[in-house]
């Protein structure tokens, strides 16, 4: 074990499957010469050359489409974007094409590619640069949507999502970057589908996924001093989703509280009451609760941009509120 | 205004079921009228109207069973309006008119005014998905339990509050007689709610034992010739196993039918002579006891009696058997002899008026009319009877025939 940022643990998930598959490689706007914005692809054009790791004009729809093409073709494209805001101007490429084409040849043409990239609020980048994207990739069928939290969970999920035979999204929060965490030495992959419990407690648990889950676990430290026992349940997967964790720790608790960045309105937070309320009806104490960003486009005023997300106060304040 | 609650009928009395309403909601009633009919675990008496007026804000509903205290409805003068939210605690309970006793301080979960203000008896109660559902496992009423959470909401800590309030005052209960070492239970003893079968066969064992005067009568039978004929028949078809009980129920529905007063049973003041010799074999089953019923014993062979009594009991235990099959006797054997119980006395088992109590047949000395003792199979029989249709000789007479036919089980051709 040794202690990596985040953004290291991404590189080297990219490192060891470029050598692992050379069929596979990179593509991007500034991934190369430029090293990549969050210096991600750091030394990887320098390593792999021009063929391997290429830099792209600025041009989302062309680029994803390229991906789309060569991912058809048998090459295992691994898109960056800059920040997934860009990508809305893929979206076409990615709902209507990406996802689809698999189910629309009859299963006979897979899209086996990642897009991966920035996406979330809290580095001021206002309105158009803060998207959390993750509720409409969900929304899309043919996708899966991935959303690391930790720089364990980062590579091992990455390295599982290039070797995937359907399209990835794979979502990193920028605010994650700079974050450290010990990552296992040598090879190793994290499946998709399977949720980690972070925390165990009997009071309330907190679904959450990507930034949120540190969030979550500072509240309920602070949660424990006051004697509430909090449960902290990491997705890393929307889709494919591990609802059973989910369920079987509401059994336990009877409190759920849905925790993430994206809009409140219709955001994945909903879903995941839905779901509660279908499948644990009967073990519910409380209304599930969602604590998540503001209905707003993200100000860019820092002090507005810290009161349109959750930070740890709003989820402590809901955890009193549920337990009360 | 005056308030109408389950009045306490007795020491021991818990809770009691509200049977129905006699007068609606709206309806003005006299004073001394009476307004609904409620059951104890003993008996049906019908609530008085305390005082005129209107009958109004009815909270029970038919056939609901609510702790002793609690407020049913309300009797209203001109002018009045039903309690609101602080006012229906602090009004005085009214004194059932019932004349029972000065009603006990209720347990404080009791006690406590419903959470929200009643304003008609169909009041939403706010309780949370898992309250509701612990209160259907444990049969709560959910309007007795007051609610802590947003909202005056009931969530799974008032139901388990109340739960554990019903235990702290139905486990303390002071003993009905005096000082009975097994009554005074401990304060933390542990209080079960009773399966529904075992609620059955405790109204049922507690009302045939105090309202039939019962008499017994016991005999002893020699069971040499009826141990030799099942082993014979049992070697004869190995399909079908004829056992000691199957013997005893033929051999009773032969006696029935020489002493069909036996068979006849008592029903408000009436004898009921049944038209057919139906006997109720009682089966202990997982969760207590069951009787399956074999219609028309009279004239059936042994190895339909057999044959029968194999598949109910079977199903008795499959928890299988049907309304029909378990109703109706007018005859019951009940056998504890496999457990090598040697003589008991059991409850006779309503509408029938006799039941057989079997003990163990085994090997016992017997002195013969020559004076010498041999070793033979003998079994003890004690009959309970209904003495308001059996005479200690009628009952006597037809032991002495049961004798006869399992003596000589020829009779039972």
């Amino acid at each position: 074990m040794a202690t990596k940022l985040f953004r290291e643990a991404i590189r080297e998930a990219l490192i060891e499957e470029l050598d692992r598959n050379p069929r596979m490689f990179l593509m991007g706007e500034d991934i190369g010469r430029y090293q990549g914005t969050f210096r991600v692809t750091e030394g990887l054009f320098q390593k792999y050359g021009p063929k391997r790791v290429w830099d792209t004009p600025i041009s989302e729809p062309g680029f994803i489409a390229i991906a789309i093409g060569a991912a058809i073709e048998g090459l295992k494209p691994v898109v960056e974007v800059m920040t997934w805001s860009f990508a809305l101007l893929a979206f076409d490429q990615i709902v209507n094409h990406a996802a689809k084409i698999l189910y629309k040849s009859g299963g006979a043409c897979a899209v086996p590619m990642v897009i991966r990239g920035p996406a979330g609020p809290g580095k001021q980048l206002a309105a158009q640069h803060s998207h959390s994207l993750e509720a409409w990739l969900a929304h899309s069928p043919g996708l899966k949507v991935v959303l690391p939290s930790t720089p364990a969970d980062a590579k091992g999920l990455l390295k599982t999502a290039i070797r995937d035979n359907n399209p990835v999204m794979f979502i990193e929060h920028p605010r994650l970057y700079l974050t450290k965490g010990e990552v296992p030495d040598g090879e190793y992959t994290i499946p998709f589908g399977v949720a980690d419990v972070k925390r165990t407690g009997r009071d309330v648990t907190i679904i959450t996924y990507s930034r949120g889950v540190q969030l979550a676990l500072n509240a309920a430290q602070q949660l424990a001093e006051e004697g509430i026992e909090v449960e902290v349940i990491d997705l890393r997967t929307l889709i494919p989703c591990d609802w059973e964790t989910v369920f079987r720790s509401v059994r336990k608790t009877h409190r759920a509280i849905a925790l993430h960045d994206d809009w409140r309105f219709v955001g994945f937070g909903a879903e995941i009451a839905a779901q509660i309320q279908e499948h644990a009806f009967d073990y519910l104490d409380a209304p599930v609760l969602r604590v998540a960003g503001a209905d707003v486009p993200m100000p860019y005023n820092k002090h507005l941009e810290a009161l349109a997300v959750p930070n740890e106060q709003s989820v402590i304040e809901a955890v009193r509120q549920i337990v009360a | 205004m005056q308030t109408i609650i389950m009045p306490k009928m007795g020491d021991a009395m818990e809770e009691g079921t509200l049977v129905r309403w006699l007068k609606q909601e709206g309806d003005a009633v006299q004073e001394g009228e009476p307004i609904a009919e409620i059951a104890t675990d003993k008996a049906t008496v019908e609530i008085e109207a305390p005082s005129s007026g209107v009958l109004r804000g009815i909270r029970v509903a038919e056939n609901a069973v609510v702790p002793v205290n609690t407020p049913l409805a309300y009797i209203l003068q001109e002018g009045e309006s039903l309690p609101t939210d602080g006012d229906g605690k602090a009004s005085e309970p009214a004194k059932p008119a019932a004349a029972a006793p000065q009603p006990a301080p209720a347990p404080t979960a009791v006690a406590a005014a419903p959470p929200s203000a009643p304003t008609n008896g169909e009041e939403r109660v706010l309780a949370s998905p898992l309250a509701r559902k612990i209160a259907a496992e444990h049969g709560i009423d959910l309007r007795q339990v007051q609610g802590t959470g947003p909202k005056g909401r009931i969530v799974e800590r008032d139901v388990l509050a109340y739960l554990e309030s019903r235990k702290a005052t139905v486990a303390p209960a002071p003993p009905p007689m005096p000082a009975p070492v097994v009554a005074a239970a401990p304060a933390e003893a542990r209080v079960e709610t009773l399966t529904r079968l075992r609620q059955i066969t405790a109204q049922r064992t507690t009302e045939a034992h105090q309202t039939i005067p019962h008499f017994y009568l016991t005999m002893e039978i020699d069971m040499e010739e009826a141990v030799a004929l099942r082993q014979r028949l049992n070697q004869l078809d190995e399909s079908l196993r004829v056992s000691v009980n199957d013997l005893i129920v033929k051999a009773c529905a032969v006696a029935i039918e020489q002493h069909p007063i036996v068979n006849a049973s008592y029903q408000n003041g009436q004898l009921v002579h049944p038209n057919g010799v139906h006997i109720g074999i009682a089966v202990a089953v997982e969760q207590g006891l069951l009787v399956a019923v074999l219609r028309h014993c009279e004239g059936k062979s042994l190895r339909r009696i057999a044959q029968e009594s194999q598949t109910l009991i079977q199903k008795a235990r499959e928890g299988k058997l049907l309304p029909d099959e378990m109703t109706g006797n007018t005859f019951t054997v009940s056998n504890l002899g496999m457990f090598g119980i040697e003589q008991f006395t059991a409850i006779i088992n309503p509408p029938a008026s006799a039941i057989l109590a079997v003990g163990a047949t085994k090997r016992a000395p017997v002195v013969q009319e020559d004076g010498t003792i041999v070793a033979r199979q003998r079994m003890k029989v004690t009959l309970s009877c209904d003495h308001r249709v059996l005479d200690g000789a009628v009952g006597a007479q037809f032991l002495q025939t049961l004798k006869q036919v399992l003596e000589n089980p020829l009779w039972m051709l």
